[in-house]
């Protein structure tokens, strides 16, 4: 039972180099929580001081964004790819 | 065997004619299509024509005149081509065809409108002729895009390559907005500048460039810093915007305007190895605040100039933001509207995700009320109070 988190390349100095972690299944909220045990340093840059999910980092289950779904509380099925898309504005 | 007069005879018995003042009635119903030669038809054209020369009629109607039951009104310079083109499109099975007597002669006589046509000149038919044989683009669609407008908001890694594109393609006016001048920790990735240019202005650089590649390409340069007194001034007038820009704060306030301006933005951004491209098409789709309600702060979003990029990647981008663009221009295809497209160099991999209008998106939700006036890193909308003030930060 896991699902795969696709890290975006910024922050993945911080996964250890990992471009994708299996994680057990389960909500978005649980998912990404276990990411940063895993991965000391990640919740930080997903999270805000009082826990919420950053407003400038999308996170997606498949295609589809989370802020249209359930938030933090989307469930997660086994095999599904959550990617995490954070704000870039180089040009 | 018949003669010509006889022929003429029995095919004019075969269809219906129709006289210009009857035809002048149509207009805006039926479908005009002129029939023939180039060089008569570069002379003048009853506004709206379909032109297709005699000698391609059978070849070509089929994909200018997709539906057989459109009313269509043929007409040459007299009315004898007409008179054998509408017998071959009833052949052909469309179904109200009728020929105009007299021609654009009579109606010309007359004094019925009819307009020049913008053509192509021989060069031009030349140096496009790729797109011309694309039946998606052919030689009004072409026309279409020399007689477009874009903006490119910079002209550094992704404002490159898009305007080298655009510029190529024959896109008429360019509009370049960028207030630095070329270094040579430029030349990296930003490929409209060169050795000899260190210095100089950007937009100057970019004229020069582009002008050379092609000289059809009027460029109209904005070396200025694109800020809240001036963005509604600098993208009117354009048709489609291409952002480029390398800070979140001219972003907002681009989506902002634009919304107010209703003009489409091509959005491209990058970062180290990653690219992302979307369209925001004003109220027929997702904003830039539906996207993303607010920017990262400094801290965690470092520029290019502290992270570093692959030189190539804006290469790519920048290169996609063309292609959308010049899709809107010619109405072709499903332009990136309501879809990412993230680009990840190091894996090689395309993945595109939804981005949905946000019912809650303080610019673009019905009733909101947008104002312009320049962000701080927040980024955050200047909100109209009840009192009909408006909210600063």
């Amino acid at each position: 039972m896991s699902v795969t988190v696709r890290i975006p390349s910024q922050l993945r100095e911080l996964s250890g180099g990992a471009a994708e972690v299996s994680l057990e299944a389960g909500t978005v909220q649980s998912i990404l929580k276990a990411l940063d045990a895993a991965h000391p340093g990640l919740g930080a840059r997903l999270f805000d001081d009082a826990g919420a999910l950053r407003r400038f980092v999308n996170v997606f289950v498949a295609e589809e964004d989370i802020r249209f779904l359930d938030g933090v509380d989307t469930v997660i099925e086994d095999g599904q790819v959550v990617s995490i898309v954070p704000a870039v504005a180089g040009g | 065997m018949a003669n010509f007069r006889e022929l003429l005879s029995q095919t004019k018995n075969q269809i219906s004619e129709i006289e210009p003042i009857g035809a002048e009635q149509r207009i805006g119903q039926a479908t005009f299509l002129d029939v023939r030669e180039l060089d008569e038809f570069e002379q003048g054209m009853i506004p709206g024509s379909v032109f297709i020369p005699r000698g391609h009629l059978e070849s070509q109607v089929e994909s200018k005149i997709v539906d057989r039951a459109t009313e269509i009104v043929v007409y040459c310079a007299g009315g004898v081509r007409s008179a054998f083109a509408t017998k071959t499109l009833q052949d052909l099975g469309y179904t109200n065809v009728i020929s105009m007597a007299g021609g654009f002669g009579r109606w010309k006589n007359e004094g019925r409108p009819w307009i020049t046509p913008a053509v192509l000149n021989p060069e031009q038919r030349n140096r496009y002729h790729r797109h011309i044989l694309l039946p998606e683009v052919g030689e009004d669609g072409q026309q279409k895009l020399l007689e477009s407008k874009v903006l490119l908001l910079g002209a550094g890694g992704l404002g490159s390559p898009a305007a080298l594109y655009l510029a190529a393609a024959g896109v008429g006016t360019l509009g370049i907005v960028d207030m630095d001048v070329v270094d040579a920790s430029n030349l990296q990735r930003q490929i409209l500048h060169n050795m000899e240019r260190i210095g100089h202005r950007k937009v100057d650089s970019a004229k020069s460039t582009l002008t050379s590649l092609n000289p059809d390409v009027n460029v109209v340069t904005y070396d200025v810093r694109f800020g809240a007194d001036n963005v509604l001034d600098i993208i009117s007038g354009y048709d489609v915007i291409v952002d480029g820009t390398d800070n979140f704060p001219t972003r907002y306030l681009l989506n902002d305007a634009a919304l107010m301006k209703n003009i489409p933005v091509v959005h491209g951004s990058i970062f180290r190895f990653e690219g992302q491209v979307t369209v925001f098409d004003p109220y027929n789709g997702p904003c830039y605040r539906c996207l993303l309600p607010e920017p990262p702060p400094p801290e965690l979003a470092p520029s290019c100039a502290e992270a570093g990029v692959l030189g190539v990647l804006p290469g790519i981008i920048g290169s996609l933001q063309a292609l959308e663009t010049i899709k809107i221009l010619l109405g072709l295809g499903d332009p990136l509207i309501g879809r990412l497209l993230a680009y990840d160099a190091l894996e090689t991999s395309f993945r595109t995700f939804k981005v949905r209008h946000d019912p809650k998106c303080p610019t673009c939700s019905p009733g909101s009320e947008i104002v312009i006036f320049e962000y701080d890193q927040y980024c955050m909308p200047h909100a109209v109070l009840k009192d009909g003030t408006t909210e600063t930060h």
